[in-house]
């Protein structure tokens, strides 16, 4: 059954990537990005249990994590068009 | 017993698998973005939580059980703000949502429905 999980997963992804290919506008690539990021991480436990090594659990956590970080800085780069520094430094300037 | 196990497990990872198909075919054929959150939202608690569920009772009670549950709270936890971080990004930057009315984008009428 975990091979059909995995071959499930890895067509899940390829639907995403498509959309992140097609996307009109640049939140539909995020959120095709988002799920492709979701979908790796339960392909990394799936993986896991297929090859007897879940210590690969731990890959997944820090996929997860990682996956979160990385959309909302993206999407704070769509919304005002940098990272936040100028703010920063208007700040430190004041 | 541990044939029933095995058999929850199997039922489990196939409804996870078919409901993260069904979502990853809502991205790609829903019209705007805002109902293809639907469809991300679908693959993210009904398919990631089913396939976790039964890689859960495969994997018994043990450490192993406690990383995933910690991945699958991650998961509910962080997939909801990300989505509502991307539709207020969304609508902040002039994406509207398509109404009934509205005629259909470019891409759609090009594309075999």
């Amino acid at each position: 059954m975990l091979p059909a999980t995995m071959a499930a997963i890895i067509v899940t992804m390829a639907l995403a990537l498509t959309r992140a290919a097609l996307g009109p506008t640049v939140f539909d690539r995020i959120l095709a990005l988002n799920m492709f990021g979701t979908k790796t991480v339960l392909l990394i436990a799936v993986i896991g249990f297929l090859t007897g090594r879940p210590d690969f659990l731990d890959l997944a956590l820090v996929y997860a994590l990682m996956n979160f970080i990385g959309v909302i800085a993206v999407l704070r780069f769509a919304k005002y068009g940098h990272f936040g520094e100028l703010e920063d430094e208007a700040e430190e300037d004041a | 017993m541990h044939a029933a196990l095995e058999i929850l497990t199997a039922v489990c990872l196939l409804a996870g698998s078919v409901f993260a198909i069904i979502g990853g075919i809502g991205i790609l054929r829903l019209p705007d973005v805002f109902t293809r959150m639907h469809g991300a939202g679908i693959t993210d608690t009904l398919g990631a939580g089913l396939i976790l569920l039964g890689l859960m009772i495969l994997g018994g009670i043990s450490l192993v059980t406690v990383k995933l549950i910690m991945i699958l709270v991650f998961l509910w936890i962080s997939s909801p703000t990300s989505t509502h971080a991307l539709a207020r990004s969304a609508l902040a930057n002039g994406v509207r949502p398509q109404l009934a009315g509205d005629p259909a984008p470019e891409e759609d009428s090009s594309s075999p429905s």
